[in-house]
């Protein structure tokens, strides 16, 4: 028998390393020592009711365990084998008690569509895919179904672009279709370019296959020969294992001439982005792989009717495609089961930030934030209180507290003053300042624009420059008003997709932390005690106790006193290194 | 290579595959032959995953155990890279993590020799569609 004590941070806080010692020292005092081993686990993403104990082989459930249960789990359910069923998890609707944790709402959080494969088969092994239903759904589209008929399925499911505007899959593809030219193409798009993000590399990593036939899926559907994989050189292992499965899938008959015994020909090649942001733009993409400058054009013509090389293109995103398969064999109405009304199926997200369990989680569109951030990713890190999350990378915003129970899709985030994106997740915890952050992303947004239009050129220049005054403690009144307008400004005017969401963070902060903003402009303050330039280091005399430490860690020697009295610092001369702070042992130095 | 010319070309390779795979999983040493599925994404890779593998693939064959090791991609545990993934043959697979060559030791003297579970399991808390 094996007893498992969850051993996650969160449970950690409450108590699980007691409720660990106890057990095994009611099972000595028992001498059950050698047959029951208890096991220290990692978390089980269950962290609201934990702390967590896990009986096996019978799977029992224990929920918000304290140290002094020991002995009743161990004399109840180990020697008279009587479940203790107060432990045991209450299903809040039912109001009964759920002994086995597969029975439990909980795990149904998560399900795994375009991740069905990732951690599973080995990605460089076609073998291993085709054993888990691969390339039968391209089977299924050339042999067995017309190209309207593949369209019909994937709009019937409701599927919608993941990589971040939410256009209709199979309303794009429609429209790929009825163009009219000798050669049409596929595109993948695998510029993944947000920070943070990293769902698509993954699925890249993790089950290329699942791309490769879904774009000749797509080939067959929309009348097109040949694909190419736009693909960041940044991600060089995520191009081996593409270019591996390719190989494979040509070897096997699966790309090329006469797939599978029809006339349907399909190829792909793969195309290296130098990891430009706005290349994750499809006009731009397209651009940037007929090796002309990385910069959007003005839609119409949408790339449905004029794109690559002047031919009708079809550009999707990687997580869009590896939902594709699963669609035609699981039928549209099993994938329009899943979600919310006018989101479908499932989204993968990469969380990240301070958050405890960094990584990669699929969930049904319509889960909460609060259950993606405190369930599945087992809440803020060293149990600091939760600040915000920002959500869609720089083209999103920043969500509070007040949006923490927002069913996530496409339409409620953009409501919300964010947006799906790419799929991003960026926790922030009480240490982060709002306008610090929006100012990091407009750095990232003037360093990313292609400088095409001017709004976008100038303007979220103007944006980081205003925000860099406020962070500097040199704000205004008239500036936060400007950084509004200018924001509008910017959002109605530019281009492409890029300027208008990189107003986006500063709107949205504007919005959900003015509080943070005036502090900075009127008391010249950072509440959060992350801006430099508001910060003062002061010694607190009756904490010091003279060691000289501090004065002596001082690169600029701005600290002064004698051995053994109070020392003293000169904020003209301080440059807030901080060096004082992490040396002092006595935590005399403070900040203000 | 043998190419695949039809839908029922497919199916058979597939059902071929799929008890080639049952094989190895209910092979004639049932209690020797072991499954290890390393998660090879750039997460795990950059966290120390090959030296890992290296490792087991060697270990494995040092020790006498009849084991199979795999890579993978990345399982989305990424705080708690490198991960693996054991399935010892009748047992439910286990995913470990934190898995430095110290504790990939301690998983085959361990777990794989003597069933005893070892810290750092890391419970799965999602659905597959398979169901």
């Amino acid at each position: 028998m094996h007893l498992l004590v969850c051993g996650g941070t969160g449970c950690r806080a409450s108590e699980s390393s007691a409720i660990l010692d106890n057990l095994k020292s009611v099972l000595e005092e028992n001498n059950l020592e050698n047959e029951v081993q208890v096991v220290k686990t990692g978390c089980f993403g269950f962290c609201e009711k934990g702390p967590i104990v896990k009986v096996l082989p019978d799977n029992t459930f224990y929920t918000q365990v304290k140290p002094e249960d020991a002995k009743e789990i161990v004399n109840e359910h180990i020697i008279k084998g009587r479940k203790v069923n107060r432990l045991l998890y209450l299903n809040p609707e039912s109001k009964e008690h759920v002994s086995d944790s597969k029975h439990m709402g909980f795990y149904k959080k998560q399900i795994r569509i375009a991740l069905r494969n990732c951690g599973f088969i080995n990605p460089e092994n076609i073998d291993e895919y085709i054993s888990r239903d691969g390339y039968e759904a391209l089977a299924k589209c050339i042999t067995e179904m017309t190209p309207a008929q593949v369209i019909d399925v994937i709009k019937r499911s409701g599927l919608r672009g993941r990589g971040g505007a939410g256009f209709p899959t199979g309303l794009k593809w429609e429209i790929a279709s009825k163009s009219v030219a000798d050669q049409k193409y596929v595109v993948c798009n695998a510029d993944e370019g947000d920070p943070g993000a990293f769902m698509d590399r993954s699925v890249l990593e993790g089950d290329p296959h699942s791309v490769i036939e879904a774009m000749a899926i797509c080939g067959y559907s929309i009348g097109a020969s040949k694909g190419l994989v736009y693909i960041r050189a940044e991600y060089p292992l995520a191009i081996e294992r593409l270019k591996i499965a390719i190989g494979q899938a040509r070897e096997y008959g699966l790309l090329g001439e006469k797939i599978l015994g029809t006339d349907f020909a399909f190829d792909l090649e793969l195309r290296y982005g130098a990891g430009a942001f706005v290349c994750g733009e499809e006009t731009a993409l397209i651009h940037s792989m007929e090796g002309l400058r990385g910069e959007p054009t003005v839609k119409p013509p949408f790339p449905a009717e004029r794109g690559y090389l002047g031919k009708p293109s079809n550009v999707n995103n990687v997580e869009t495609f590896a939902n594709i398969p699963v669609i035609i064999n699981k039928g549209p109405e099993w994938f329009s089961s899943i979600g919310t009304e006018k989101s479908k199926g499932t989204k993968v997200f990469a969380l990240a930030g301070k958050i405890n369990n960094v990584g990669l989680i699929e969930v049904p569109m319509g889960t909460t934030l609060r259950e993606i951030i405190f369930e599945i990713g087992g809440g803020i890190k060293d149990g600091k209180k939760f600040k915000a999350v920002q959500t869609g990378g720089p083209s999103g915003g920043c969500l509070t507290e007040k949006h923490l129970d927002t069913p996530i899709d496409y339409d409620n985030l953009i409501a919300s003053g964010s947006m799906m994106g790419s799929g991003g997740m960026i926790v922030m915890d009480e240490d982060d300042c709002m306008v610090s952050i929006a100012k990091y992303y407009l750095d990232f947004t003037v360093e990313e624009s292609c400088g095409k239009c001017t709004p976008c050129r100038v303007g979220n220049k103007r944006l980081y420059e205003t925000l860099d005054k406020i962070c500097h403690g040199n704000g205004t009144m008239e500036d936060l008003d400007k950084l509004r307008n200018l924001s509008n400004v910017i959002r109605d005017t530019s281009l492409c997709g890029l300027g208008q969401t990189s107003p986006n963070p500063v709107l949205s902060t504007l919005d959900n932390f003015y509080h943070e903003y005036l502090a900075h402009v009127k008391d010249h303050k950072c509440p959060a005690g992350q801006c430099k330039a508001l910060m003062q280091y002061t010694i607190n005399p009756e904490a010091c106790v003279g060691c000289t430490a501090c004065a002596r860690v001082c690169p600029v020697n701005a600290i002064s006193g004698e051995r053994k009295k109070p020392h003293f610092i000169d904020t003209t001369v301080c440059i807030k290194c901080g060096a004082c702070f992490e040396k002092c042992k006595f935590d005399a130095i403070y900040i203000n | 290579m043998v190419k695949v010319k039809s839908l029922a070309d497919l199916k058979k390779i597939k059902s071929e595959l799929q008890s080639k795979m049952e094989l190895r999983e209910k092979s004639e040493n049932p209690e020797k032959s072991v499954q290890v599925k390393v998660a090879m994404a750039t997460c795990g890779i950059a966290s120390g995953a090959k030296q890992v593998m290296d490792f087991l693939i060697e270990e494995f064959e040092k020790r006498g155990i009849e084991a199979i090791v795999t890579q993978t991609g990345c399982m989305g545990y990424c705080y708690a890279e490198p991960t693996i993934e054991v399935t010892v043959p009748g047992k439910d697979p286990l995913v470990f993590g934190y898995v430095n060559i110290k504790k990939a030791d301690e998983i085959i003297e361990k777990y794989i020799k003597n069933g005893e579970l070892v810290e750092g399991i890391i419970p799965v808390n999602y659905e597959t569609i398979e169901k």
